[in-house]
């Protein structure tokens, strides 16, 4: 007959890596399973890509760097413009796809599963953002090799493409923790697919697609001010090799994705221990 | 069998939970009071929507009580919470597998969290396979499962670091009737082995079946309690579906306030 010992098992809340590691690869095998989720993340910014140079670029062009004759000149001008935007765009297309699995496993019940064993609290949350950031590297290698494809040549070099991969790396982090929590505290699945949307306007409304100083003073304030623009404008200087990149910048960018980063880890954290409400 | 000297897996005292919403707050514990032994079978029993779901969240750490205490295999579940989760297992009213995975998959993540590394976890995962006749499906993914199968393979899931308490939550709600006696085995075998197991259930006759002791919730508190032949002679009822539709009378328990007595002889 066994009886109830009372001793603290060894394993309570004992191994944080190898439970990250553990929930990690459960989030790159439903990545394999269901490949369904990376192609949606891949899709948007590409339809993007074709839509906006093929159509918009000839004529946009000239708007985005002067002296630019319309058509195919404008087409190529347009295309280094908005690529790194929709490198941007697919990082936040990661976080919604994040976003919808954090809520189907808190709306099945193996979230309350994970919560009810002595594994090391938040390493059910951090294996998803690692896997949500592994899938955002693919996508982007995906968009980026489309962008190539249709003439895109960036003029970045080595020490420009490190500190492009720690960007979006930071980036993609950052988005990971703030789309967790957006899931989380969504009520149903479909709420949580909705809830980053207005993350993918950002860009929009900031120096993704058109300068800022051709915006309208309130909306250009806007503009100045939201994290997207120093976001993408970093981008889009490190893959222009440097060229008209501030340092001032750059902080920004990073200032702002740590500031996104750190505030949705600890909001993801407060609601996975909360009690789940119905 | 013989029940250890030891203290109780499970004890619980003036338990008390309600949940606040903008609604207002509703008390769904209202102190509960429950001892269940080491080694043994409770099941608790009462009406939908009485608190049972609430009642095994509060002992398996998901849920915070309002007042009162609960031991769980000797550790308090509010105070030391990773040490009560090192030694129980729960299978919740929601079925809580991974449907993007496979069975065997399913159960391999379980075994990755309990660090049974490799080979013990590999064995650990064919035996429960087997023992839940999972064993033609366990590479299918799981999202193909009947809803069974998902049930049954949930169950073993809940198995795979051999808790010392596990807690069911309706474990038998959607299973054909071979299934559910598969189950009542495997509870019997896992007793014979000296787990506690408290069982939530909707069907009386599993209660009779399987439990060593039966607590019926009602309004709030545990309105009766012994074993299932005690119920029965108390309440002169043939089964225990007697006992519990005269417990569990609306609007509520036997402690009924005037008023609402003489309401209801007005219905009558
Ligand atoms: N998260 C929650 N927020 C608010 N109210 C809740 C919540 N969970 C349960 N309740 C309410 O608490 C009461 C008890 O619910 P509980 O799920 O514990 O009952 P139960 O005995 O398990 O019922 P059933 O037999 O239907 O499973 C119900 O009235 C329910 O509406
Ligand atoms: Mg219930």
């Amino acid at each position: 007959m066994t009886a109830i010992t009372v001793t603290a098992p060894a394993r309570a809340g004992g191994k944080p890596l190898a439970d990250v590691r553990t929930m990690f690869r459960r989030n790159l095998l439903r990545a394999v399973r269901y490949p369904g989720l990376t192609l949606f993340v891949v899709v948007g910014p590409l339809v993007m890509l074709l839509l906006f140079v093929y159509i918009f670029g000839g004529a946009f062009g000239a708007g985005v760097a002067p002296g630019v004759a319309p058509g195919a000149e404008g087409r190529a001008a347009y295309l280094t413009y908005i690529t790194p935007s929709l490198l941007v765009l697919t990082v936040v297309g990661a976080g919604q796809s994040i976003a919808i699995s954090a809520a189907m496993d808190a709306a099945g019940g193996i979230m309350a599963r994970f919560k009810t064993m002595a594994i090391s609290p938040g390493s059910a949350l951090s294996g998803q953002v690692l896997g949500t950031v592994v899938q955002s590297i693919a996508a982007l290698v995906l968009v980026l090799g489309a962008a190539v494809a249709i003439g895109y040549r960036p003029q970045a070099d080595a020490v420009d493409w490190l500190a492009l991969l720690g960007v979006l790396l930071l980036l993609a982090v950052a988005i990971s923790w703030l789309c967790v929590a957006l899931g989380l505290n969504a009520r149903s699945v479909e709420t949580a697919s909705n809830a980053p949307l207005i993350l993918l306007l950002l860009p929009f409304l900031g120096s993704g697609f058109v300068p800022v100083e051709t915006m309208p003073g309130p909306v250009r304030w806007f503009a100045e001010h939201q994290p997207f623009t120093p976001i993408i404008d970093t981008v889009r200087g490190l893959l222009a090799g440097g060229v008209g990149l501030d340092g001032a910048t750059v902080a920004k960018a990073v200032v702002w994705c740590v500031l996104i980063g750190v505030a949705g880890y600890l909001w993801a954290r407060s609601l996975y221990r909360r009690e789940r409400r119905v | 069998m013989s029940i250890p000297a030891t203290r109780p897996a499970i004890e619980v005292a003036g338990l008390r939970k309600s949940y606040r919403s903008k609604a207002g707050s509703q008390v769904v514990l209202d102190g509960v009071d429950l001892v269940v032994p080491a080694g043994t079978v409770t099941a608790l029993l009462g009406p939908n929507g009485a608190g049972k779901t609430t009642a095994v969240g509060v002992l398996s750490t998901l849920l915070r009580a309002d007042e009162g205490t609960a031991r769980v295999a000797g550790h308090d579940v509010a105070r030391e919470a990773d040490a009560v989760r090192a030694s129980i297992g729960v299978t919740g009213q929601i079925t809580a597998v991974d449907d993007l995975l496979s069975g065997a998959e399913n159960l391999r993540l379980m075994a990755d969290l309990h660090h049974l590394g490799r080979a013990a976890g590999r064995q650990r995962v064919a035996e429960l396979l087997e023992r839940f006749g999972l064993t033609d499906a366990a590479d299918k993914p799981v999202a193909t499962y009947s809803g069974g199968m998902k049930r049954k393979l949930d169950l073993a899931m809940t198995l795979v670091g051999t808790p010392s308490v596990v807690f069911l939550d309706e474990p038998t709600t959607g299973l054909d009737p071979r299934s559910r006696r598969t189950l009542w085995d495997e509870v019997r075998a896992l007793v014979a082995d000296g787990t506690t197991i408290l069982l939530t259930t909707q069907y009386l006759e599993e209660a009779d079946q399987l439990a060593d002791s039966v607590a019926v919730l009602h309004g709030g508190r545990i309105v009766a309690e012994g074993t299932p032949a005690e119920l029965k002679a108390v309440h002169a009822a043939g089964s225990l579906d007697d006992v519990f539709l005269a417990l569990t009378e609306p609007p509520a328990g036997p402690e009924t306030d005037p008023r609402t007595e003489t309401d209801e002889e007005t219905v009558r």
